[in-house]
This record gives C-alpha cells, structure tokens and sequence, in this order.
C-alpha cells in the first residue's frame, strides 16, 4: 500500500479535507468560516515545517518518498517526494495561504464559503505539484490548481474579471496540452509514469529519468528538442516568459487580493519549478541547445518588463510586469546551467513570492479604502497609514537589493 | 574575555544604530521627543564610543589589518561572501568620521526638527542610514560593502523624500534613487567582472601584496580586464559621490532636511565613492587609464559645479554644489595617486562641510525657514554663534591656512601638479576652482551675514538657535580649525602623521612618494602659496563685489546675461536629461512597448485567435438552417464523396475493393 | 434472360428520381415517397444481383430492407401528421425551428 513516511500525503489532502468540512457547513456564519479556514491553513503551515527537519541539508535526492500503486494500466502511481527546492516552495505556499486568508477577511462579502474552500482546494493543488514525482500525477495536480484560480478570478475578481480568467484557463491549458503530449510521449517510450523510479518495499517501478540518464532509452535530438519544448511552453506560460506574458496582468489586475497574492506568490514559481525538475534533468541536451534563445527571451522580458512597468498608471498592472521582469531573472539562472545562478534563481524564487505577496497586500490594502487603482490618485496616502508604507519600501527595496545580485551573481 | 573584546564584537558598531532605528521606528510613534532623542542620540553616540574602543585596540595591538568572519551569508559553489569587518588605518578614519560627524548631527538635529511632524520617523531612518554606512566602511568583500551601498541610498531617497507631501520633495527622493542604482548597475558590473578574473570578491585575498604583484599593469588606451573593472566600479563612485555626469540628484537633494544634508551629502554617502575608490587602490593602481578617467573626471566635476555655485541664490544649493566641486577634488587626488590625500580631503570636507550645512540649517532656522540668500543679510549680529562657526568653515573650505582646508587641498594640488598625465592642466584647473570656491563661499557668507538686511524685519524675528544646535556647530568648527594639522609638520620639513598613519594601506602604491629633498619642498611651498593666493584673490573680488560695491554684482549679472542664465539654470542639464532620456524613454515604454507590443501585438494575437474561432463559428452556424432539404443536399454530396473516395484513392480502394474481394 | 446490366441501370435511375425528388421537392409527403422510391430501387439492385449470381442474399436483404421502410414509413407518417397539425404546413422550408 503506501510505503514511506505520511507527512507529504498529509501536506497535500490536509486543506482538501478542511474544504470539505467547510463545503458542509451553512454559508451564513462567515467568521466562523473564516476561522476555520485561518486555522487549517495555519495548521498546514505548521506541519510543512516540519519537512524543514525532514530534509537534511546537504542531502540529494528525494526524501520522505511515499508511493501507492494507483492505477495498474497506464501505471499511474501515487509517488511523492521532497527535495531542496520543492521543500522551500511548499513553505512558502502553506506561508502565503494563511496570509491570504486573512487578507480577505473583511474585503470577501459574498459566497465566503465557497471563496475559502476555493482557496483551501488551490492550496491542494499547488502543493500537489510541487510533491508529485510521478507525471501523471503532476499534470492532474498542475490542471487541479487551474480551476480554483479561475474561479477565484472569474467570481470575486473586479470589473473585467470573466475576460480575465478566461484568458488565464486557456492561455495556461494550452500550454498544458502539450506538456500532456510530452509525458503521453514519453509514457509510450519508456512504459512508465514515473518520474524518477522508486526501488524499494518490493516495489521496482523504472523512472522516465533514471532511464534517460542511464542511457536504457536514448532520445533522437530532434525529439528530444520537440519535447523539450512541449515542456518548456507549458511552463513558460506559467512563468511567464515573454512573450507568452499577456495573460498576467490582466489576471493579477482583476483578480482579488488573496488571488494575486497566491498567483504571484506561488503559481508563478510553478514555471520555474518545472523548468528546474523536468525540462533540464530530463533533456539536458536540448535544453543546453537551447539555452540561448532562452536566455535571450529571459533578458528581453526582463528589460521589457521593467520598461513597461515604469509606465503603468494601474498600481496592480504595475506590480504584474515587474513580476515577468523579476522571473526573467530566475529562468536566467536556471538557463545559465552554473551551480551559483541555480542557487541564486530559487532563493529569487522565494524572495520574489514574499515580497510580492506582500506588495500585493499593501496594495490591496490602498484598494479597499480608495476603491480605486490608478496611482495618480492615491497621492498622499502615506499619512493616513504610516507603517504600511514602511514596510511597502522595505519589500521593494529588498526585492530590488537582494535578489538581483545573487541571481545575476554567476551569470556572465 | 578575549584580548580585543571590542574587535572580537566588531557587529555592535553597525548594530548599535540598527537597533535605535527598529525601536524608533515600530515604538516611537507615540513617544514624546525626548524618549525618540534618547534611542537614537544614544545608539549613535555608544557606537561611537564603541569605535573608539575599536580604533584603540586595533592601534594597540599593533596589527596592519584586523578582520573577522562572522558568519558565512552566501556559498554558492567555489564562492563564499561572507559577513566579514575588517579595521584597517583607513577603516579607523572613515568609522571615525562617520559615527563622529554622525553623532554630532544627530544632536544637532533633535534642536533643528523640534517641531516637525514625523519626528520619530526622521530619527528611525537617520539611524537606519548609520547602520548601512557603518556597515559599508567596515566590510572586508564587495559583497557586504554593495549592501551597505544599497542601504545608504535606499536611506537617502527615505530622508530626501522626508517631506513626502511635497512632490518636489518625493521627485527629489526618487531621483537621487534612480541616478544612484544607474551608478549601481556599473558597480555590480565591475563586481562580477572581478569575480569572474579573480573568483573571490574578498578584500584581503583580492588585495594580497604577493598576489597583486603578479598582475600585469595594464598599459595607457588598453582595456584589459582591470581597467574595465575599475572603470565600472568608477561608475558606482559616480553615482553614489555625484560626479559628471551622474551628480543631478545631489542639488534636489537638499529638498531633504537639513541634517540629511550634512550628514549624508555631505560628510558620510558621498564620499562612500571615494572610499571604493581608495579601498580599490590596489586594482586602480595596475590600470593607469582607469586612473586618468578618475583625475580628469574628478578635475572637470570640480570645476563644473564651481561655476554653477557662482550664481545660485539658495544658500543650500550654493553648498551642494560645492559639496560636488570638493568631491571632484577628492577623486582628482585618487586619479593622480594621492590616495592619502584623497582621504585627507575627505575627512577635513566632512568637519567643514558638515559645519556648513548646519550653520545654514541654524540660519535658516533663524530666518523662520527662508533659503533664499537675496532674502536675507545683515545677521551677523543677530546669530553671532552661527556666523562665527560658518565664517570659520568658509575659511576652512576656502583654503586660508591654518584651517583644515588649506592643508589637504594643498596636498591635493600639489600632487596633481607632479602627476605625470596632464599634470599641469589638472593642476591649472583644480587652481582655478580654488579660486571659484573661495570666490562663491565668501559670497555665501557676505550675502546671508552682511549689509542691510533685505527682509522685513517685522515679520522675521530672527533669533539665535538652541544649544543642541550650536553645540556641534562649535565642536565642528574647531575640528575645522584643528583638523588639517596632522600635516602641518611638513611645512617645516618634519613628518607627515596623516600620510604615515595611513602609510601600511597605501603605501608603496602612492606616486607621491615622500621625497621632501629640499628642492621639492621649496616647490611645495611655493605651490601652496599660489594656492592661498587664489583663495585670497577669491575673498577679494567676494568682498568687492557684495560688500562695497553691491550693485556692481547685479551689473556683472545683467552684462554677461546668457552665461549668466546658463550658469543658473546649472547649464540646463536636467533638461538635456530629461529630452534625450527620461521621456523618449517614457515614450517608448509607453507606446512601442506597452501599447504596440503587449496591447495591440501579443493580446492582438490572442485575442484575434479568439475572435477568430468565433468568426468561423458563426460563418459555419449558418449551415445549421433548419432546413432539412439542406441537410439533405449535404446526406447526397457526403455520399457521392464516401464513394469517390472508395473508389478512386488508391489507399482507400484497395483496403475497401479489397474486402469485396 | 435480361442481362443483368439492364436491371442495375434501371435501379440507377429509379435511384436517381429519388435524389433529385429528395432535394427539390417541397412537399413533405412528396419527399417520404422519393424515400420509398429510393429504397425501392435499391431493393431492385439486389435482387438483380441475387439473381445474377445464383445466391440468395441479396434477396433476404431485400426483406430485411422492406421491413424497415415499412417501419420507417409508419414513424415517418406520425411525424407527419403531428408536424401537419402544428405547424399548419407541409411545406418542409417552413418546418426550421432548429435553425441557429
């Protein structure tokens, strides 16, 4: 049954089991929903940090594995695992969940319920991705936070909130398609699901990546770059990588606050993520062929998108490019192929997720009391809450200090 | 208890103020001002005490270079930064310098912003801003140094933009912001530069004699990978110390209070750019055209901002730009070799300069906040404290020996006269702004001090400032008067204690060697002599001008209009700027970028797509007429189709003829 | 006996009646017929070829084929009917209620 540990299973199905609990309470006593939400939610992040002892620093490799045999044909299997960099993402998204949750407190008035159990089953899902060692089980976990976030966007989203989660669902399942197409691919190739096998507990299931680095399956280079790219379009969407970006803005611009926090917070690092965990491991060769072009598309959107970021008289649009600016960095790290640039990208990942989440608050917080966005009218405003503004600058200005010379550090 | 228990906790020194900062800044909102005064007056002073503690030990314990690894912040691969300090003699004069001249000012401004709003949000970011310096001046790798960098202009932009209801105040904030991190882009640059030649980025390996003596010294016009370096962490100086081209902010810097003023564009920020600079001398000194850049910019910024500072009527832009003119000369001294020079002049600027901008804050206090000098006039009498300390630091900047100006700008011209490169025209320069510094300051003083008063005595009671604010006008002023004499021996032939002490930094690096033979010295003094005659030949044409004849100066004005306006329009710089920079680049972020591109290009195309499978939906609805002889006419065709196929494509026929066989 | 070319070319062109009545008649009852017309040629198709070939097959067929026109013709007419009753019309253009 299910070998290993059962912390991970506990961190995925933990906020599905407190949505349920509210799914079956009376829509009515909102605090009470709220409670419950802030509590299971704070509960969450308690046990992910546990995975802080559960992975020794230094190690390699996946830790507290579990694995359940699903399905027998096609052999889809429960595997999860954790490693150095899912680990600090999945802090950082049971971190950024509770924050959320009371962010909307006052500002969600209707359908609470729903909104929370939205926001619990978002949590699900992302973390899922983040623990999934097996492909299928990626792509359910990467297509299960899909749904959440559009609901969040498309009900309690602002004026042009529809158009704006449309274009969010299918801009990234279009990208999703494809990175469905590559693992299909790939299952017909090797006969196998799994991302990286798991040999232990009489259970001898071969990993799509042990096999293509041991050399047992070898891929053609213009296949391999063929899926190279399925892989890599479906994440850079996500990331996003200019110029597959447009649907950021408008999603972060409608969307509410604890919406933009989680997507900028978290499902923003789910691109990079998988760059990081299937695109390079995987085809090493065709990502190093096209590293260039990458790298390219990376700088352009980092110099764009801070350009076009200066001119945004919409303090959330403003916010949104400096997040494709910001992530261009990262997919500049991880495409530099250096040691360093590795390190500098994920720890730009997880200082991206704070200090954005946070700007987004603060301006959520300038949102619920002038209702309006435009920054031309929100002169002034310092007075009327002074450490607000405070800690508005020290996000900023860390985000601006910190991150920047440790990515670019070894890129050069 | 370790032997240098003060060295050994090194941290305290940058802590100190971090810690007044935290509690003023979340505590201190609804404290009265003498609790706000005591957090940051006492975290500023205890760190200063607490250099001091360090400067001895470290001249105790008789070590060159004294540095600590306190705990390793990145690893990445083969690179390590770690939170390293080091004390060396240079660190002991700048630490000295900035917790000193610090602490001073914060004193200083507890009387000054008595009775703003904010207070406690003033003293939280005043002491944030020590921290970052402290921080800065006491690092042992780039790394940490860049962080303190950052921090001291992220400092800035919060006190410049203090008064953020004033747009000019909050545009004044950003742009020193934005001119610096165009600075800091070069800076990061030239780190990475140094990290890919040299794999570390740690002053002490960086800098080993052993290691620096196998580099190859990169000739005149040769670009090799130290030249660039040194180049681009010239470009962080520029930004940060407000050289050509980068100096715009340091003028719309004094929307700030002004204490910001004195403390940070005056005494301690700016002239973190020299101290990169120096502390770099091992790497500049291997790349002569790096050098020679240095000099000439240094030369050309001090002459520049000297003949705005000619004509500008508010007496603190007067003093920024002679805050520019004297950061020019100290980097004209770095480019010429005269690092200990260099240092000098900075360390006497910050005493003098320091004064000065408090002595016009004291002023300005007086005048009920007038900053205009065609305003004022005539208070000598009436603020005899503040006019006695500004006249002592308008000598002292003037150059008029024995002040502590006279001392180190002399050093400085006379290095540069020797200098090798174009020696001579940098020397002619630098003599000329002499001039044009004496000229302007006396100017300054005449006009604020002098004649009639020009404002209605009625309404202004003009009245002589608290205590808390003339008691470091005093102790500056007699820094100003003492300050230079660590020199003064060499004008009798006997040592120079300033350029021995920072002998073991600099020493065989500078090409100023001491050779005092007795031809040489003769010279030396002669030079200095043309100096003081400059500055006195300044004094005069200041004096003629505003004293006895004052409608002569207005005459001047009005005769020599166009050079006149250019000069107080500050050569319409920030015009240029903004035409040939800041908006075409507006212009096409907003419009090539933003709209073309992301608009109307990449949603175009999405949004096309979507219209698209709209537009073939509706065209092919049409077929769905409800009309079954339509839906009868397409059974047929799609019938004859399925057969023509059958039988006349060849696959298709076989695999379908194929079965009726 | 007649070749058998002669019944398959006769099938043809009864078939061929049918289509063209199919497509341009507007009478609703006019088109059920065309449909019996074509069913009919199809049921003399095959028992040309049944014959033509010695086996019985096609010749069951053509029951199996008579029944369901039979069925079909019963159904075909209640639709009819009710059609004629609502909608006051045989004319088949008028019937396009599931027009988009």
């Amino acid at each position: 049954m299910l070998s290993g540990g059962h912390l991970l299973s506990v961190l995925i199905f933990f906020p599905a089991v407190g949505a349920v609990a509210l799914m079956l309470l009376r829509g009515d006593d909102h605090n009470f929903i709220r409670s419950i939400t802030v509590v299971v939610a704070v509960a969450e992040f308690l046990f992910s940090l546990i995975l802080l002892r559960g992975v020794p620093i230094g190690s390699s490799g996946y830790q507290l594995e579990e694995f359940a045999k699903w399905i027998p044909a096609p052999p889809i299997h429960y595997h999860v695992g954790v490693d150095g960099i899912s680990m600090f993402l999945v802090i950082l998204t049971t971190f950024l969940t509770p924050i959320s949750v009371l962010a909307s407190w006052n500002s969600i008035q209707h359908r609470v319920k729903e909104f929370f159990v939205m926001l619990l089953m978002l949590e699900v899902g992302v973390v899922g991705v983040f623990l999934s060692l097996d492909m299928f089980l990626f792509f359910l976990f990467w297509e299960l936070m899909l749904i959440p976030m559009a609901f969040l966007i498309g009900i309690w989203g602002h004026d042009r909130r529809v158009y704006a989660a449309v274009k969010f669902v299918l801009y990234t399942m279009a990208g999703s398609i494809l990175m469905l197409v590559g693992i299909i691919w790939l299952y017909n190739a090797t006969g196998t699901f799994d991302l990286v096998g798991f040999h232990s507990g009489g259970v001898d299931v071969s990993g799509v990546q042990e096999l293509l680095s041991s050399g047992a399956l070898v891929l053609e280079p213009r296949t391999e770059m063929l899926l190279f790219l399925a892989f890599f379009v479906a994440f850079a969407i996500k990331v996003p990588l200019f110029p597959l970006h447009t649907w950021l803005p408008d999603a972060h611009v409608e969307a509410p606050t604890a919406g933009s926090v989680m997507l900028a917070g978290v499902l923003l690092k789910l691109g990079t993520y998988g760059m990081m965990r299937f695109c390079l491991p995987l085809f090493p060769e065709a990502s190093h062929r096209a590293a260039r072009w990458v790298a390219v598309l990376a700088i352009i959107g980092i110099i764009y998108g801070a350009l076009v970021s200066l001119v945004q008289p919409n303090l959330k649009k403003l916010v949104a490019y400096s997040s494709v600016s910001h992530l261009g960095f990262v997919v500049l790290g991880i495409f530099a192929f250096h040691n360093i640039s590795m390190q500098g990208a994920v720890y730009q990942m997880l200082a991206h997720g704070i200090s954005t989440g946070a700007l987004f608050l603060l301006v959520g917080m300038l949102y619920d009391r002038r209702h309006t966005l435009r920054s031309a009218s929100l002169a002034g405003f310092r007075r009327q809450c002074r450490s607000s503004r405070h800690s508005f600058f020290s996000w900023r200005s860390l985000r601006w200090a910190c991150p920047c010379s440790t990515a670019l550090s070894a890129n050069s | 208890m370790p032997a240098h228990p003060m060295l050994a906790y090194l941290w305290i020194i940058p802590l100190l103020p971090l810690l007044g900062s935290a509690i003023n800044g979340l505590f201190g909102a609804k404290w009265p001002n003498k609790f706000v005064n005591l957090a940051a007056i006492g975290s500023t002073g205890l760190s200063f005490l607490c250099a001091l503690e360090a400067v001895r030990e470290f001249l105790d314990s008789g070590q060159v270079l004294f540095r600590k690894e306190f705990f390793t912040w990145i690893t990445a691969g083969d690179f390590r930064a770690g939170f390293d300090l080091q004390v060396d003699q240079l660190t002991v004069v700048m630490v000295l310098v900035v917790t000193g001249v610090g602490w001073l000012i914060h004193i200083y401004a507890t009387g000054y912003m008595a009775h703003e709003g904010g207070y406690y949000r003033f003293f939280s970011y005043l002491n944030l801003f020590m921290f970052f310096m402290l921080i800065l001046v006491l690092a042992a790798n780039y790394v940490l140094l860049f962080v303190g960098w950052e921090g001291v202009g992220l400092s800035s932009y919060l006190l410049i933009g203090f008064y953020f209801v004033k747009k000019s105040a909050s545009d004044a904030g950003k742009k020193a912001f934005i001119v610096n991190r165009i600075g800091d882009f070069g800076f990061m640059l030239g780190m990475f530069l140094l990290f890919r030649a040299f794999r570390t980025l740690d002053f002490q390996t960086l800098f080993d004699a052993q290691h620096a003596a196998g580099w190859p010294v990169e000739a005149y016009g040769q670009f090799g990978t130290i030249t660039i370096a040194c180049l681009l962490l010239f470009m962080g100086a520029t930004g940060k110390s407000a050289q050509l081209p980068l100096y715009v902010w340091l003028p719309d810097a004094m929307e700030g209070p002004t204490p910001v003023s004195a403390l940070i564009h005056a005494a301690t920020m700016v002239t973190a750019g020299v101290y990169v600079v120096a502390r770099s001398h091992i790497l500049f000194t291997h790349a002569p055209t790096a050098m020679l850049v240095v000099a000439i910019v240094g030369c050309a910024t001090a002459f520049f901002a000297a003949t705005i500072g000619l004509v500008q009527t508010d007496i603190k832009k007067v003093l920024a730009y002679s805050t520019v003119s004297q950061l020019g000369y100290m980097f004209l001294a770095c480019g010429v070799g005269a690092f200990t020079a260099g240092i000098f002049h900075l360390m006497t600027h910050a005493f003098f300069k320091a004064l000065l901008f408090l002595a016009a804050g004291s002023v300005i206090h007086a005048m009920g906040g007038e900053q205009e000098m065609s305003k004022m006039g005539g208070l000598s009498k009436k603020v005899r404290w503040t006019y006695a300390t500004m006249f002592i630091a308008t000598l002292a900047i003037a150059g008029i020996p024995p002040f502590a100006g006279f001392f180190s700008k002399d050093a400085i011209l006379f290095s540069s006269f020797q200098s090798p490169t174009g020696g001579r025209v940098l020397y002619a320069f630098g003599l000329l702004t002499a001039l044009l510094t004496a000229f302007y300051m006396f100017r300054l003083i005449f006009l604020t001090f002098s004649g009639k008063p020009r404002y209605d005595e009625k309404k202004v009671h003009v009245h002589e400032s608290p205590w808390s604010m003339l008691g470091p006008l005093v102790v500056l002023a007699i820094l100003s008067v003492i300050g230079g004499w660590f020199v003064l021996p060499t004008f009798f032939q006997g040592p120079d204690y300033f350029a021995n002490f920072l002998g073991p930094v600099f020493g065989g690096h500078e090409s100023m060697e001491a050779a005092t033979e007795a031809a040489t010295h003769q010279f030396e003094l002669i030079l200095a002599g043309v100096a003081v005659a400059a500055a006195l030949i300044g004094l005069a044409v200041a004096y003629w001008l505003y004293i006895k004849r004052p409608s002569k100066a207005d005459d001047l004005a009005k005769s020599m209009k166009p050079a006149y306006t250019t000069l107080l329009n500050k050569y319409y710089v920030d015009e240029l700027y903004a035409a040939a920079v800041v908006r075409p680049l507006l212009w096409l972020s907003t419009n090539a970028f933003w709209k073309a591109t992301d608009v109307a290009g990449i949603d175009g195309t999405v949004n096309g797509i979507a219209h698209g499978a709209r537009a073939i939906g509706d065209g092919v609805r049409h077929s769905q007429s409800g009309n079954t002889r339509s839906y009868a006419v397409w059974v047929v065709v799609g019938a004859i189709v399925v057969l023509a196929v059958i039988f006349f494509w060849p696959v298709a026929s076989k695999t379908a003829l194929g079965f009726v066989r | 006996m007649v070749p058998t070319n002669y019944y398959v070319i006769l099938s043809a062109v009864l078939f061929g009646l049918g289509v063209f009545a199919f497509i341009f008649k507007r009478n609703v009852i006019t088109i059920f017929m065309s449909i019996e017309l074509m069913l009919n040629a199809v049921n003399l198709a095959f028992v040309a070829f049944s014959q033509a070939l010695g086996k019985l097959d096609g010749q069951v067929f053509v029951l199996f084929v008579i029944v369901v026109a039979a069925a079909e013709a019963a159904v075909g007419l209640g639709i009819i009917i009710l059609i004629a009753r609502n909608r006051q019309t045989l004319n088949v253009e008028r019937v396009d209620l599931l027009k988009l």
